[in-house]
């Protein structure tokens, strides 16, 4: 958990970010959200102290961040930014275990936790640990840079644009890897990020700035239908307002008792791809299957309409 | 480096060795260029220990204009040393405005005759390549390695030590390449006031009027400043690929 309270930030006489409380919950992705100037990459920084708060107070998991020395609180918190910055003159596994071998590691030590990290990242050790940097894709430096931040196990991970330089492919899948990473170590990540469809696949909670003010916390369905002001629903985009909607709840959630035809749709797809599903193939409704294959209900359009419609 | 370069390198380096383990047998192509029958070979000193001795200086000279330089651009490119840059610049900048020979003629009297004299117009001559390289290559590192080993806990010193000196390391040793070429020619002056140098063999070919002893010094001193200038490349280019920066470079 990141407590962030009456944070305030002046460059000379501008004022980067105004005044902002906020919390991001333990173990969940908190998005940043804002356009360029809005003060997010800033507040990013004040929480590893690369920026110092002019004002205001910052804790993780209850420790103020003021209390430890900025080089032992970076090295407690991981730290992912755009374009990667691998250092260049050191392998895969030299940039992995750079903060175990800050932290003193024995050298077996981080050999397995590097091997580890690799695997973990789809990255065959025997192949890819002593290339260096150059030697690598967009993608794979994308990884080993998400690697390097996880690699002494940090409660916090805080991330800067960190799909920015990824091909649109490439990024839908280190979104998903980072999802499922996520689900998997339970970390604490706040991510940057001036895309709204980024942090509303990606956040658990989004964080939406503008001009150094907090405009809204919210969860991303609530910001969906709630949008605080009227900038924040600029920013979400109201033409396919529904459609989002859907594609933030599983099938699951709007499961109806009978028996329907044709493929079933799993209870896991959202209730998007459920909805695209039918529409594509001209059918009013599909059967619902769980995980192991039982057939547990349907799905109809009538149902994904009625929860695709504003709440009231 | 191509095939050829390598090739020409090494023939220069064996025909190097063969004139100084050997000089007799150079001679019937340096006769032509004597008169009046004077000898073809320098004998009065040891070739071999003259050019190992101008090797010396060199080294020496260079070796401590690379520390000295290196060492101002690590002060300057931080933070707390950013203003010494213009008094650094300034002062490596007057090691390169006065001539060598100047510098020679103020420091025998206050050094004497020697290796001294020669050693510290080197000295000074060698700092300005070598401190601009370095400080050009300790500020240049790109601002997302930077920031990355800010944010992952590095302490200052170690940003220096781990990331940026590793990273310039190819400039750096660029600057050096400079300066050891610049000093392996400017060194033979430093026989005006007896540095026992090449230099030796071309001043006692100029005041006797014997183009043959011109010629051996002054091809001896440039076989060294090439291969010289071979190694410090083939060290660069082992820097450059290692940082990754291969494809920066064009020569």
């Amino acid at each position: 958990m990141i407590e962030i309270g009456h944070v305030t930030r002046k460059f000379g006489a501008a004022v980067a970010v105004d005044d902002v409380t906020v919390t991001a919950p333990g173990g969940a992705i908190t998005a940043l959200v804002g356009t360029s100037g809005s003060g997010k990459t800033t507040l990013l920084r004040m929480i590893n102290r690369l920026i110092e708060p002019t004002s205001g107070t910052i804790a993780i998991d209850g420790v103020d961040t003021r209390t430890l020395k900025p080089f032992e609180l970076r090295r407690r918190i991981g730290y992912v930014i755009q374009g990667d910055g691998l250092f260049p003159h050191r392998s895969v596994a030299g940039n992995i275990g750079t903060v175990p071998a800050l932290l003193g590691w024995d050298r077996p030590r981080i050999r397995a936790r590097v091997a580890e990290l690799m695997e973990m990242f789809q990255l065959d050790p025997a192949v890819y640990a002593r290339r260096l940097p150059h030697e690598l894709s967009g993608g794979q430096r994308q990884r080993v840079g998400v690697a390097r931040a996880l690699a002494a196990g940090p409660r916090v991970l805080l991330m800067d644009e960190p799909f920015g330089a990824l091909d649109p492919i490439i990024r839908l899948k280190a979104q998903d890897d980072l999802l499922a990473l996520q689900k998997r170590l339970g970390t604490t990540i706040v991510l940057v990020t001036h895309d709204m469809n980024e942090a509303l696949r990606l956040g658990d909670f989004i964080a939406v700035m503008d001009a150094g003010k907090l405009l809204q916390f919210a969860t991303p369905a609530e910001m969906l239908v709630r949008p605080a002001t009227p900038f924040v629903e600029e920013l979400i985009g109201t033409g396919d307002r529904p459609f989002r909607l859907l594609a933030l709840a599983p099938v699951s959630e709007i499961v109806e008792p009978g028996t329907a035809g044709g493929p079933p749709v799993p209870a896991t797809a959202t209730q998007y791809e459920a909805l695209a599903s039918l529409a594509w193939d001209g059918r009013s409704a599909a059967p619902v299957a769980a995980p192991d294959g039982t057939i547990v209900g349907i799905v109809t359009v009538t149902g994904l309409l009625r929860h695709a419609a504003r709440p009231r | 480096m191509t095939p050829v370069g390598i090739a020409f390198r090494l023939l220069v380096l064996v025909l190097m060795v063969a004139f100084l383990a050997n000089p007799g047998l150079f001679e019937p192509l340096l006769l032509p260029l004597t008169r009046n029958g004077a000898p073809a070979i320098y004998v009065q000193g040891d070739l071999v220990a003259l050019t190992l001795n101008h090797l010396a200086i060199v080294a020496m000279a260079t070796g401590a204009a690379t520390i000295i330089a290196v060492g101002l651009a690590m002060l300057v490119s931080r933070p707390s040393g950013v203003e010494f840059l213009p008094l650094s610049r300034s002062i490596v900048n007057i090691g390169q405005t006065f001539p060598p020979v100047a510098v020679l003629a103020i420091a025998v009297p206050l050094v004497g005759f020697g290796d001294r004299p020669a050693l510290i117009a080197l000295f000074l001559y060698g700092l300005l390549p070598i401190f601009e390289n370095a400080l050009v290559g300790l500020t240049g590192v790109p601002a997302a390695v930077a920031d990355a080993a800010r944010g992952m806990g590095l302490t200052p010193r170690q940003i220096l030590f781990r990331v940026d000196l590793p990273l310039a390391l190819p400039l750096i040793l660029s600057g050096v390449r400079l300066s050891a070429v610049i000093a392996l020619s400017t060194a033979a002056i430093g026989s005006t006031v007896a540095a026992k140098t090449l230099g030796e063999v071309i001043i006692a070919g100029l005041l006797s009027g014997n183009t043959a002893f011109v010629v051996q010094g002054g091809l001896l001193v440039a076989g060294l400043a090439i291969l010289i200038d071979g190694v410090f490349v083939a060290a660069e280019r082992f820097a450059a690929h290692r940082v990754g920066a291969l494809q920066l470079r064009t020569a």
